[in-house]
């Protein structure tokens, strides 16, 4: 029987963190508590919060349930967390830098050049361009685990558009209405400087072209994609134009929106579309989403992107076993925070390994996101594990795999009360001018008893995650 | 302001008077309907509003025989019909969703309100509810949105497109319901001035609200002279064709005054507005009503044209 | 050699349209092989964009056009002064890493028709330039020249089953066949003087470079069954025909298009 880290209480003792929710959690009876939660739902319905899941058609109204149950972390505990990231997003950012250049660390030996190379997020396209500072992912969300009061894990990076920041400002903001006196009783660090410091960090990458204050705009697929709400709603905290791909247009090495006063010159823009709708004369002909002539704008440093195109080779699952040697190697320092350990399937003796161990491991597709085409070996059935089989043999490449690891729980508000869940944590670090982390995240919780899969995708919910203040 | 928004933000005006007008025009057709005119039934007055909403055709290739109630369903609850109430008030709240930094949270809530509970109507069995319920229904919600526009709104360029794509709606649906009364719902031309003609009148001026308004201002007989003055020539009438037209102009300059820059939409409405002051009811009569109406919302339609062209298409340097 | 280049691409629409975008590589690659003595590019009627040279040495230029457009015409002028290395592309500065170009596209996957003709062809050779030479055989073998067949979306694949195609198949295929066996393989575009012989050839043309350990990235053409020489004239690269194509550009609006070229090359008096 697997035990695991509950982040409130340590053997029978409340940790300290969490000292002043327990008066809290004890005071709550259900009908309060049922009120509350109704409040919280109705509130973030009105704001418009909600949540298409891929793939599944349904309700596109559909809400992410919010456990208001908050997840605390320590000021000390930050502090090394905080370290960890930035010194993750420094050597992710140095990797882009390097494998779009001259490629050392691969000529040193550290990374097989077919894993970079011959990537299919690596885009040649932009091979020997730099961009402005030398900054390919400028938002950086690193999705850690916790397994003990001072052991954290990695579960994967992602260097290209990480969403769900939305939902950490939103939480935030609702247990800030409902509860305001767990914040006086609480020193609590804000997370509402977040859109501030996005919008400073993409201000500080502006081309060297710009002469004047940058005009920044959100690229958006279109208010059909499932993340619209994000799209729009961090447009309006900082204060820029939303766009889609037909609002823009390129002329005279420059991109352009479409104003009702005539054309407004752009110099950054935040894409949350995929680099191959980005531009139809470059990569995708059929996109529709994209702007035609973008990339030559780019690459002649009319306008910058962010994420940078070709950034997605740093978050890949199989490069992911790399980032602690990438952290050695570029900034010569020892990796602070770890990585779950990882088998290649594309290696022959993993594989051996991954096939023999299955009923125990996690197995992931390399490129896959949000929880899906992925088996998780204690929580599967001998007939799913069998059929998953036939897959990785079918395409060993295209899988990794890693031990299940006993995430930590958090008091969870369920059905019978108060029961623990297993969370994760995505922190979302800001690269520019400086790099930049709000004391904060989004914490993901399994509601489903026993379930460690938190995607929102499959049944998650989110939570709202406090840092204290010393 | 981006041109996608401005645009957003005009069809949102566009949409909801266009619903309106549809709630209107439903109205119309109940009454007249409730009268035994002489020899044609309601059948052909009922042909003729489809005719007159421009969905006769699709009406008929989807029920074929024009009966009331599914005449009523096909105008506002179906979401085949384009210019239903359902498929107005649906595209109305997609424009604002789309543009929801844009808007106040007042005006999304009365948006979205009215969306979520036409679909709520829409669940209900038709057999429970009367016709001007549901009209009524129209009525009360175009006017809550548009309170809350103008309680709420800032007044900049957006609020402008907003009651500019509002104002040339209604002036287009003026122009249209008052040529419908003569060339669509009076049988011939020997009915002008009969008792049928009157109580048509009766009907429109009432589906427009404004049949008291009308009396308190001219008395004595309705006369087709004293319609069309009130529709088109009377400022105190909201809807009347020079109201709107002021009110479009007003909101261009308006724009011209934030943009420092007047162009060809502003000098377009600037000759429509002097034209249509200047006029006098001998004149509309001489030029012929109808022909008067359609010159009128075929300038409409230009007009229309040129504020797209210079605000909302993207292409104006 | 010295070689006039006069190459004149018009696009026609049936209706007007709003704007157009061309991104254009259509300058002459710096290496060894080839100087050039003068070169335009213009885009009638546009304006031109950001320019800069990519992570395989190209030279990319941008224009844009508003419309009102009927047609959008694309002239090159030029001058270049040629010699021949033998196929070898030296003196090329670029960035890109050769393992870059092990990538397969849709155009360049190798089916199980072009995996057999590459294994069959370098069995028992040993050296990357002679494992090279021997699948630009088997590909000029396998595949007839002959134009017509097919067309701008062919994959190396269906030109090898049909046994048909012109330069740009050639090229696909041998790409796709030394790309399984391990040999770095990309795209070429450019321009082919033929006229000694004083027969009309078609003078835009396409082949392959493979790259060889030791000597870096060298041109095959099957087509014409040789290395390029300094009848040759190398403009841009790319992983297959439509990531190296010299011109892409798209125009907005409703309107059909319809391309007309015409590529004139001359050798000078020395």
């Amino acid at each position: 029987m697997t035990t695991y880290f509950n982040e409130m209480f340590e053997n029978d003792q409340v940790r300290a963190p969490y000292a002043r929710l327990e008066d809290w959690m004890r005071a709550m009876p259900a009908e309060l508590r049922q009120m509350k939660q109704a409040e919280a739902e109705a509130l973030f319905r009105r704001i418009g919060i909600t949540f298409a899941v891929y793939g599944e058609g349904g309700d596109p109204d559909r809400l992410i349930p919010f456990d208001m149950f908050p997840r605390v972390f320590a000021q000390n505990e930050w502090r090394r967390l905080e370290r960890g990231i930035k010194q993750r997003a420094r050597a992710l950012n140095a990797f882009l830098t390097d494998v779009y250049g001259r490629g050392e660390i691969v000529r040193a030996g550290k990374i097989p050049a077919k894993l970079v190379y011959q990537n299919e997020a690596y885009e040649r396209a932009v091979v020997g361009f730099q961009p402005p500072r030398g900054i390919y992912s400028h938002i950086v969300g690193i999705d850690l685990v916790r397994t003990g009061p001072d052991q954290f894990y990695v579960l994967e990076d992602n260097c290209r558009t990480p969403s769900g920041v939305s939902y950490m400002l939103e939480n935030r903001e609702i247990m800030m209405r409902m509860f305001p006196q767990l914040f006086r009783e609480n020193r609590i660090e804000p997370v509402d400087g977040y859109a501030e410091l996005l919008r400073r960090t993409l201000a500080s990458v502006a081309p060297a072209k710009c002469d004047r204050d940058p005009t920044i705009a959100i690229l958006t697929p279109g208010h059909f994609n499932s993340a619209y709400y994000e799209h729009s709603f961090l447009a309006d905290l900082m204060g820029v134009e939303l766009v889609e791909g037909a609002d823009l247009f390129v002329e005279g090495g420059f991109v352009w929106m479409r104003t009702t006063r005539g054309p407004q010159k752009v110099d950054v823009i935040y894409r949350r579309i995929d680099d191959s709708f980005l531009d139809p004369l470059c990569f995708r002909p059929d996109s529709m989403l994209g702007v035609p002539g973008l990339m030559d704008v780019y690459r002649s440093g009319g306008v910058t992107i962010a994420s940078a195109p070709g950034a997605g080779v740093a978050d890949d699952k199989a490069i992911y076993t790399f980032v602690p040697e990438m952290v050695r190697f570029y900034l010569g320092e020892e990796p602070i925070l770890e990585n779950v350990p990882t088998w290649q399937c594309a290696k022959p003796d993993e594989l051996k390994y991954v096939l023999e161990h299955l009923p125990e491991l996690v197995v992931k597709e390399v490129h896959g996101s949000g929880g899906y085409g992925m088996l998780v070996g204690p929580k599967s059935t001998k007939a799913q594990i069998e059929a998953f089989r036939a897959k990785i043999e079918d395409d060993p490449d295209n899988y990794i795999a890693q031990p299940t690891l006993a995430l930590s729980t958090t008091p969870t508000f369920v059905e019978e009360g108060i029961a623990p869940r297993h969370v994760d944590l995505r922190p979302y670090c800001l690269v520019g001018e400086q790099i930049e982390l709000v004391p904060g995240g989004l914490t993901r919780v399994a509601l489903t008893e026993g379930s460690l899969v938190v995607n929102s995708s499959q049944g998650g919910g989110v939570k709202d995650t406090w840092v204290l203040a010393e | 302001m981006l041109s996608r928004t401005a645009e957003n933000l005009f069809w949102i005006g566009r949409y909801i008077e266009r619903a309106e007008t549809m709630a209107r025009l439903l109205e119309v057709g109940a009454r007249i309907a409730l009268m035994p005119s002489a020899g044609h039934g309601y059948r052909s007055e009922w042909e003729s509003l489809l005719l007159a909403s421009g969905t006769a055709e699709g009406f008929a290739t989807k029920y074929g025989d024009p009966v009331q109630r599914n005449i009523e369903s096909y105008l506002f609850f179906d979401r085949d019909n384009p210019s239903s109430v359902i498929s107005c008030i649906y595209r109305a709240r997609e424009n604002a969703r789309i543009v929801r930094t844009a808007i106040t949270s007042q005006l999304w809530d009365a948006l979205n309100t009215t969306y979520q509970e036409i679909t709520q109507l829409e669940r209900r069995a038709r057999s429970e509810m009367e016709l001007t319920e549901l009209t009524e229904w129209v009525m009360r919600q175009s006017a809550m949105i548009r309170g809350a526009i103008e309680a709420t709104l800032l007044r900049n360029d957006g609020y402008h497109f907003l009651n500019i794509g509002f104002a040339l709606e209604r002036a287009d649906n003026t122009a249209r319901l008052i040529d419908v009364k003569y060339y669509v719902l009076l049988p011939s031309v020997e009915l002008v001035g009969s008792a049928l003609d009157n109580y048509q009148w009766q009907v429109l001026l009432r589906a427009m609200s404004a049949h008291r308004a009308f009396h308190w201002a001219y008395g004595g007989d309705i006369t087709a002279r004293k319609i069309a003055h009130f529709l088109i020539l009377n400022r105190q009438c909201p809807r009347a064709l020079i109201t709107s037209l002021e009110t479009a102009l007003a909101h261009l300059d308006g724009l011209s005054r934030e943009y420092n820059h007047s162009g060809a939409a502003q000098r377009r409405a600037r000759a429509l507005v002097g034209d249509i002051a200047e006029t006098n009811v001998e004149e509309i009569f001489e030029e012929g009503l109808h022909e008067f109406l359609n010159r009128y919302i075929a300038e409409i339609g230009a007009l229309s044209t040129l504020v797209y062209d210079s605000y909302l298409s993207g292409e104006a340097r | 050699m010295i070689l006039d280049v006069s190459h004149v691409t018009v696009y026609r629409y049936d209706a007007s349209m709003r704007s157009a975008v061309q991104s254009l590589r259509l300058f002459p690659s710096r290496f060894d092989g080839q100087r050039v003595i003068r070169w335009s590019v213009e885009v009638v009627g546009g304006m031109r964009g950001g320019s800069f040279r990519d992570g395989a040495g190209d030279k990319i230029e941008s224009w844009s056009l508003r419309g009102p457009l009927q047609e959008v015409v694309i002239r090159v002028e030029g001058q270049v002064e040629t010699v021949d290395l033998a196929g070898v592309l030296r003196g090329h500065r670029e960035l890109a890493p050769p393992e870059a170009y092990l990538r397969e596209t849709l155009a360049t996957d190798a089916d199980a028709a072009i995996r057999t003709l590459a294994e069959d062809a370098i069995e028992g050779i040993s050296g990357d330039l002679e494992k090279a030479h021997a699948l630009a055989g088997a590909v000029a073998e396998a595949i007839a020249y002959r134009p017509g067949v097919t067309h701008a979306h062919t994959t190396a694949a269906e030109a090898l089953k049909l046994g048909e195609g012109v330069c740009q198949d050639h090229a696909h295929a041998l790409i796709a066949a030394a790309r399984h066996v391990g040999l770095p393989a990309r795209y070429v575009s450019g321009y082919l003087f033929a006229g000694a012989d004083g027969e009309p050839h078609e003078a835009a043309h396409a082949w392959a470079e493979v790259f060889v350990a030791g000597l870096g990235w060298v041109g095959f053409d099957p087509a014409n069954g040789c290395c390029p020489d300094d009848r040759y004239i190398r403009l841009g690269s790319g992983l297959d025909a439509r990531d190296a194509a010299p011109i892409r550009g798209l125009a907005r609006g409703e309107g059909e298009e319809s391309l007309d070229v015409t590529v004139a090359l001359a050798a000078a008096q020395q």
